[in-house]
């Protein structure tokens, strides 16, 4: 579980790294290699591999690590985005806002009535931490491009709670994983483009004229 | 033995056929003979001689000779109205006993065919008066229809009340004398309500006086009449017919329900039967010679009222 | 042929594949239409048989299959009460479904067809589903489809603001009564400890748990069938929908309700006392409300989905009726009260179903459903006039057609209750009923003569066409077997038996068996005496001169059209000064005053009483209320994922402040 536990730990350094990135292509990175150290996560998560652990780390990988990650840059280049990320609160006060989360995750995840085997392990607090840095992103960040990573982080913190669940009920992390695929293609194809077209730009504070009055 | 048997049986037979003969015979001539007879009493209070207590019959012999005149708007329906009404009202005589006659045909339940017969004739008087596209007649069949409705509940209640002393629920058996006079000796009270309450049923559905005026002129206040404007020749023959069946179906129902009185000879309770349904048809008249129509819009207040004589027969009666 | 269960799954198969190749075939809606409605047709011949050995005494069969989602089998099984409501899912759909393909090739050069004939071969599968499943998750998935394929049914003609509202209405009602069943079933889970049919028959809730299941599936169930309150979805659906799609929301989708009420009150063992007076009152008020409320509809197919929650009522009537007598110790009278309430399930599909072909056909015909355009159709549309006459007199419960046999039926029980001596509550019901049904008939009397009769009351009434043997002959199909329903009476009943038997009521007894019978002898007898009445008088007319002329316009020399008597007038006199006026139209009028008057104008308001005098104040009120909260609404969407995180941080915070220091 050793190997695990580091995997975890870097999940969780990734999501600080993210918070704190000033350049677009860094955090799209971020999220790269988090979905990358997911991938893994699957495998050593569990003592004995079988062929459905090993194809869902592998379509994670894939996805979460490559496939998103590459249609966001194609996404920024084509839309002629600035690369600097235009936070709405600042990297310091977002850095110490995921501190405290994290520190909050851990606290919480050891008051929950855990099952025995889970009790010890970091997949929950790093799953409720990264649950709520994605949150944090999409939050405290202007570009539609960075929300739609702040969204995949909030989806890779899900991700790691469904690993605890791989072996109850693999159909719900098969649908998770099928629900990555579905995000890639809703979110990259329609939010991006529709803002992109609609607003010529990718500033979500458009979507304000949307209001009802 | 068999032979004798036999014999009997045969001989039961040809007097069962010779009285359901008499039956429909009696069901048949007798009722245009009401019409006169209301009319004569009517002559009578006005101080006029009146036509002849037969001249209905003549009215129709008359009308039966003639050709048609159709609307050319009209269709199918407007041909089907006065033959599916006289067809209903017909059978629906053909389940009412005659006093203490029993009914030529009965079975259990057959009093909601009773009802849903008229309702199958009334639908078609209806319809035929829409198919004429006449904003008179339109009228006219949404006054009927509408009454009719509200006179339904009155007519199951008062059902009801019968149902509970009667050994069946056929028609025949509600309305047979000894069931009524059981119900007459158990529960007088209820039975008072119902007999009521089918005379003002009477009145209603035969359009007569207080609701609606079969001799006024006026096509704006009347109900039935005016339904049948466009009828010409047989076919108005066949609604003048109907009509009189159909008072003599109701007068049937209120003499059953109120004058239960059997002799055990069955030529002598014909006689009182038609007896009582004269006195019942006189009684007619003389209500519509004293009493004035009532206001269009408060006849639903007179059949509510039936209905609720009904209500509180069935609690007098349970 | 496959036998038992698996046969009707097959069903369902087909009828998906088929919806999915027609779904494909977009472009080529001929094509697609074609494929649509052979599969359902194959579907219901695929499914019939089963179906029918069941209703026919054949043993019930049951499936299963592992699935992986949780709690949820894959187990189906066809026992007479799943065949009960079977039929008429399989034969008014293929039916409709010939009908419908005609029908929606009307639109095919404004609209895209694909989805409308898979939508409805999913709405047949999913109904078909329904009623197969035997896991409370199976069965949830297939109620959630079969909601959402006749909600996008419903918005049809998405580009009217009507329909889309219609279909708005529809899902929020239907997930209303679907959250309903979702507690429903958790109670059930709870005590039996799996999600399985069987298992919930095993070990039933118990006490005020069972009192909160039966409310749960009298609401939730309720909704769907259409009781009042619960109803306001279902005229603008039905009105909304085409018609093909109507006629099954009205003659089977209704009734899926009552397949779930039912099955619950199966599943539940032990009958309480105050199900039998609750489905009483349930269905009266329902009844009486809806049939006067149909009465003063301007809209023909709203008019017609207003009788469908009228007859929906005097089932659960009889429902109500059986199981109180049933528990007083009347055998007799809760015999004929279950009989006349099933039977009436299947009476009502096929005379609504066949009547809302009849109001398609006469939408095709003229382009309208608003009554005061219509008039005189009978001319231009003779074989649907016929299929409208037998279809309204069938409705107004009238001999000699089979929605009389089963209302009969149910009076015949309060008739044998009278004799019993039952106190006089119930014997009043004999009068309320008596009024639904005279209401009934005066409503359908309004319809029939301003649809059919006197002179076309506009252009397009006056250029109707009648529509194609696609068409007519569905409908003349339903017509025929309403007839037939009515003369044979008694084979309906012997295949009502195993139901019967399984809903736990009394066999009919052999005396008013016999009755039935003679009923059923009368019908044709009176069939037969009108007809050849109706030859004998034509004949009469043959023989004797006839002179055409005008209406007689009582001394009226230019009487036009217009002057006749509409939709409105006809239940004028019902509505201003008969019947209660907080179910009436709310009327504005300016009437011409002066020896110069103005224009003088007239209008009345038709849409549901309830939705006007309830439901819309009540919401208004509700929207002004959280008006205080409009500051909430930023319209930025990162203030809207700031409320989610919070609401999240909250959660978490409960969890663990509930659990505090547990550990």
């Amino acid at each position: 579980m050793g190997f695990a536990s580091t995997l975890l730990v870097i999940v969780l350094l990734l999501n600080f790294f993210m918070l704190g990135a000033s350049r677009v292509r860094a955090v799209i990175n971020g999220s790269a290699m988090q979905g990358v150290v997911l991938g893994l996560l699957a495998v050593s998560v569990h003592a004995h591999l079988d062929l459905e652990i090993v194809l869902i780390a592998l379509v994670a990988g894939l996805v979460k690590g490559l496939l998103i990650p590459r249609m966001l840059m194609k996404a920024m280049r084509g839309g002629a985005i600035r690369r600097e990320v235009e936070p709405l609160v600042g990297f310091m006060p977002s850095l110490l806002l995921c501190a405290v989360t994290t520190g909050g995750a851990l606290v919480f995840s050891s008051t929950l009535p855990l099952a025995p085997q889970h009790a010890g392990s970091l997949l929950v607090p790093t799953s409720l931490a990264t649950v709520l840095a994605g949150f944090l992103l999409l939050i405290t960040r202007r570009k539609a491009i960075t929300q739609v990573v702040g969204y995949l982080v909030l989806e890779n913190g899900i991700y790691v709670m469904g690993l605890m669940l791989l072996e109850a009920m693999p159909f719900l992390v098969e649908v998770g994983v099928l629900l990555d695929l579905f995000v890639a293609i809703f979110v990259m194809g329609i939010i991006i483009n529709h803002i992109n077209r609609e607003f010529s730009s990718l500033d979500t504070s458009r979507l304000t004229a949307l209001r009802e009055e | 033995m068999i032979e004798v048997l036999h014999t009997l049986s045969r001989l039961a037979m040809v007097s069962f056929l010779l009285r359901l003969l008499l039956h429909l015979a009696i069901a048949v001539s007798f009722p245009p003979l009401l019409l006169g007879i209301i009319g004569k009493v009517k002559a009578f209070f006005g101080g006029r001689v009146g036509p002849p207590v037969l001249q209905p019959y003549r009215d129709l012999l008359r009308l039966f000779r003639k050709g048609f005149v159709f609307s050319r708007t009209t269709t199918w329906v407007f041909r089907a109205g006065p033959v599916v009404g006289l067809i209903t009202v017909a059978l629906a005589m053909v389940l009412m006993p005659l006093g203490s006659h029993r009914a030529p045909l009965a079975f259990g339940g057959d009093v909601l065919v009773f009802a849903g017969l008229l309702g199958l004739g009334r639908f078609f008087t209806v319809a035929a008066a829409l198919d004429t596209g006449s904003s008179f007649e339109g009228m006219g069949a949404a006054r009927e229809a509408t009454f009719s409705a509200l006179a339904e509940p009155g007519l199951f209640l008062g059902l009801m009340v019968l149902v509970r002393h009667a050994t069946g629920a056929s028609l025949d058996l509600m309305l047979s004398t000894e069931g009524t006079a059981r119900a007459w000796e158990a529960t007088p009270g209820a039975l008072v309500m119902v007999a009521v309450s089918f005379f003002a049923l009477l009145l209603v559905e035969n359009s007569r006086i207080p609701v609606d005026d079969p001799a006024t002129h006026l096509e704006l206040t009347m109900i039935h009449e005016v339904m049948v404007l466009d009828h010409s020749g047989p076919a108005f023959g066949l609604i003048q017919y109907g009509a009189a069946l159909k008072l003599f179906v109701f007068a049937s129902l209120v003499v059953n329900v109120a004058f239960p009185v059997t002799t055990g000879n069955p030529e002598a309770d014909w006689v009182l039967f038609l007896g009582a349904v004269v006195a019942l048809a006189m009684g007619v008249g003389v209500l519509e010679s004293t009493m004035a129509r009532l206001r269009l819009l408060h006849v639903p207040r007179l059949l509510v009222a039936s209905s609720i004589l009904s209500v509180f027969g069935i609690i007098l009666g349970s | 042929m496959i036998a038992g269960v698996l046969g009707v799954v097959l069903c369902v198969v087909v009828l998906v594949v088929s919806g999915l190749v027609a779904l494909g075939l977009t472009r080529k809606p001929q094509v697609a239409g074609a494929v649509a409605a052979s599969g359902v047709v194959l579907g219901a011949l695929l499914g019939l048989w089963p179906t029918v050995r069941v209703l026919a005494g054949g043993a019930s069969s049951e499936a299963s299959a592992s699935w992986s989602l949780p709690g949820g089998t894959l187990a189906v099984g066809l026992d007479p009460l799943t065949a009960f409501f079977l039929l008429p899912m399989l034969v008014l759909g293929a039916v409709a479904a010939v009908y419908g393909r005609e029908y929606l090739l009307l639109f095919a050069d404004t609209r895209r067809l694909g989805f409308p004939f898979f939508g409805f071969n999913l709405l047949i599968a999913s109904m078909v589903m329904v009623v197969l499943a035997r896991n409370a998750v199976l069965f949830l998935v297939a109620w959630e489809t079969m909601a959402i394929a006749a909600a996008l049914l419903v918005s049809f003609e998405h580009d009217r603001p009507e329909a889309l509202r219609a279909g708005w209405v529809y899902l929020v009602v239907a997930h209303l009564g679907a959250m309903c069943l979702f507690v429903l079933f958790l109670l059930f889970k709870a005590s039996a400890g799996s999600f399985d049919f069987a298992a919930f028959a095993q070990t039933p809730p118990v006490g005020s748990a069972a009192v909160a299941v039966a409310v749960l599936a009298l609401v939730g169930f309720g909704s769907k069938a259409g009781f009042v309150p619960l109803h306001v979805w279902l005229p603008e659906a039905h009105a909304a929908a085409p018609s093909h799609v109507s006629a099954i929301l009205s003659g089977v989708l209704l009734k899926v309700g009552f397949y779930g009420l039912l099955r619950v009150f199966q599943l539940l063992g032990t009958r309480a006392d105050w199900w039998g007076p609750a489905l009483v009152a349930l269905g009266i008020s329902s009844a009486l409300v809806a049939i006067v409320v149909a009465l003063y509809q301007r809209d023909f197919k709203r008019a017609l989905a207003y009788s469908s929650i009228e007859n929906v009522g005097v089932i659960a009537v009889g429902l109500g009726v059986s199981f109180w007598a049933g528990s007083r110790g009347h055998p007799r009278v809760s015999a004929l009260a279950l009989a006349g309430a099933l039977m009436h399930v299947w009476n009502h599909a096929v005379m609504k179903g066949g009547m809302f072909l009849v109001a398609g056909s006469v939408l095709h015909g003229t382009g309208t459903r608003d009554l005061e355009q219509l008039g005189g159709l009978s001319r231009r549309m003779p074989v649907t006039a016929v299929a409208m006459t037998v279809g309204v007199l069938a409705l107004s419960a009238l001999p000699p057609l089979n929605g009389f046999v089963s209302e009969w039926l149910l009076y015949l029980s309060l008739l044998r209750l009278g004799a019993d001596g039952a106190g006089p509550l119930p014997l009043l019901l004999v009068g309320m009923l008596a009024l639904v049904a005279a209401l009934a008939a005066l409503a359908f009397v309004r319809l029939y003569g301003v649809v059919l009769l006197g002179q076309p009351r506009s252009d397009v009434a006056r250029h109707a066409h009648e529509s194609s043997r696609w068409m007519t002959v569905p409908m003349l199909v339903l017509a025929g077997l309403c007839v037939a329903m009515a003369v044979f009476p008694g084979f309906v009943l012997a295949a009502l038996d195993g139901v019967r038997a399984q809903v736990g009521g009394p066999a009919l007894f052999p005396a008013d068996q016999l009755s039935l019978g003679r009923l059923g002898a009368f019908n044709l007898a009176l069939w037969a005496v009108v007809l050849l009445g109706g030859r004998l008088f034509l004949g009469l007319v043959v023989r004797r001169p006839v002179t055409e002329d005008d209406t007689w316009g009582c001394g009226y020399p230019e009487p036009t059209a217009r002057m006749q008597y509409g939709a409105r007038s006809f239940s004028e006199l019902a509505s201003e000064q008969v019947l209660p006026a907080m179910l009436g139209p709310r009327v504005t009028r300016v009437k011409p005053v002066g020896l110069f008057p103005g224009a003088a104008r007239f209008s009345a308001d038709d849409r549901d009483p309830l939705t006007r005098r309830w439901y819309e104040p009540a919401f208004a009120r509700v929207a002004g209320w959280l008006a205080s909260l409009a500051w909430v609404q930023r319209g930025v969407l990162t203030a809207y994922l700031t409320y989610v995180f919070a609401a999240v941080l909250a959660a978490l915070l409960w969890v663990s402040l509930r659990s505090g220091g547990a550990p």
